[in-house]
């Protein structure tokens, strides 16, 4: 959400990216896609999520990046889990083989921290609160 | 071959019967300002006489790993030894400019967050070598933040046991149920560090966190 020379906002850019753009790459890869996005100062919505270990990766990639490149000063991060809570056997049954099969079922926001102001997160909904 | 074998099994059976005398290596993790090194510092005075490290109202104090080894902590007759590792606070994005709102010089707040950004480096390559991790919250914050998710999922993935502390009960805006329900499958304890209120309970799970090691 670059500023043009009034000092207006241009606008916010999303870019969403579907699992099966990352889901062949290794983590190194997968880590290296999404903060070529976030440093283009666009917003991700990744379908799925990435790993317990990619997700210290990618936080411990954006602490190398700070102070290193211009202006950038971390990210936000924040991912929304499907509830299997209230089904039933079947329900839960079905939940935990596609849970089993790949990680799509979540959506993960990643967004600049220098636009994201804050996400506010609880376990039914994720609110992006952006800088002025 | 047989005497591998042999050699090994008395290994286990050695290493079973001194297993209460060796020290514990307990982690402190969790966001900045949580309270990490106030409660390290606690134990630490009320076993050794010694603080581990100094806390201050400026997120990113601590931003070294920080080590207290040979902590004696006796509960109800039981003794067990610990070596305390105070961890900087964990954090996707670190600004300068924070830092100078709380009256640090441009030049002191940029060396401040490169610091910073190499400690949590630092505390996530340290996960690897805990035995035991306490993960302290501030029970004021809003407990569903995406860093306390993924700490705690990187040491459930590494079988780490987890006792999660909520620090802060003291404060008005205090909220406990909160964290109890944000971690349904976790003890979760609170205290107030500064003010050593609970401790005693705390002690009580820290041990039963220790029988999980």
């Amino acid at each position: 959400m670059a500023k043009n020379k009034t000092g207006r906002f241009k606008g916010l850019t999303i870019q969403f990216m579907p699992y099966s753009e990352i889901e062949n790459l290794d983590s190194g890869a997968r880590i290296r896609k999404i903060l070529a996005v976030v440093l283009g100062n666009k917003l991700v919505i990744l379908q799925g999520r990435l790993k317990n270990e990619e997700e210290t990766r990618l936080i411990e990639d954006t602490m190398a990046m700070i102070g290193h490149i211009k202006k950038f000063k971390g990210i936000e991060l924040a991912t929304l889990n499907s509830n299997s809570n209230g089904l039933g056997m079947v329900g839960k049954l079905k939940h935990g083989l596609a849970k089993a099969l790949g990680a799509q079922e979540a959506i993960t926001i990643i967004g600049p921290a220098t636009i994201v102001r804050e996400m506010k997160r609880n376990p039914r909904k994720i609110e992006i609160l952006m800088n002025k | 071959m047989v005497i591998k074998i042999i050699r090994n099994f008395i290994k286990r059976i050695f290493s079973g019967m001194f297993k209460d005398k060796r020290e514990v290596r307990l982690g402190f993790y969790g966001p900045p300002n949580a309270g990490k090194t106030s409660l390290a510092n606690k134990i630490c005075k009320d076993w050794t006489g010694e603080e581990i490290g100094k806390v201050s109202k400026i997120p990113h104090e601590t931003r070294k790993v920080q080590f207290k080894e040979k902590v004696e902590i006796e509960y109800k007759g039981k003794k067990l030894t610990f070596k305390m590792i105070d961890t900087p606070g964990i954090a996707t994005k670190i600004d300068y400019e924070d830092f100078m709102k709380y009256k640090l010089k441009k030049k002191e707040a940029q060396k401040r967050a490169k610091e910073a950004t190499q400690g949590i480096v630092e505390a996530i390559k340290w996960l690897d070598d805990m035995q035991a991790v306490i993960i302290v919250l501030d029970t004021t914050k809003n407990p569903y933040s995406q860093v306390n998710i993924t700490i705690i999922g990187n040491l459930v993935a590494r079988k780490i046991p987890v006792l999660i502390v909520a620090n802060k009960i003291d404060l008005r805006k205090a909220d406990i149920k909160k964290v109890e329900a944000a971690f349904p499958e976790y003890e979760v304890v609170g205290i107030s560090a500064k003010y050593g209120k609970n401790m005693e309970e705390f002690y009580e799970s820290l041990f039963k966190l220790a029988r999980k090691v």
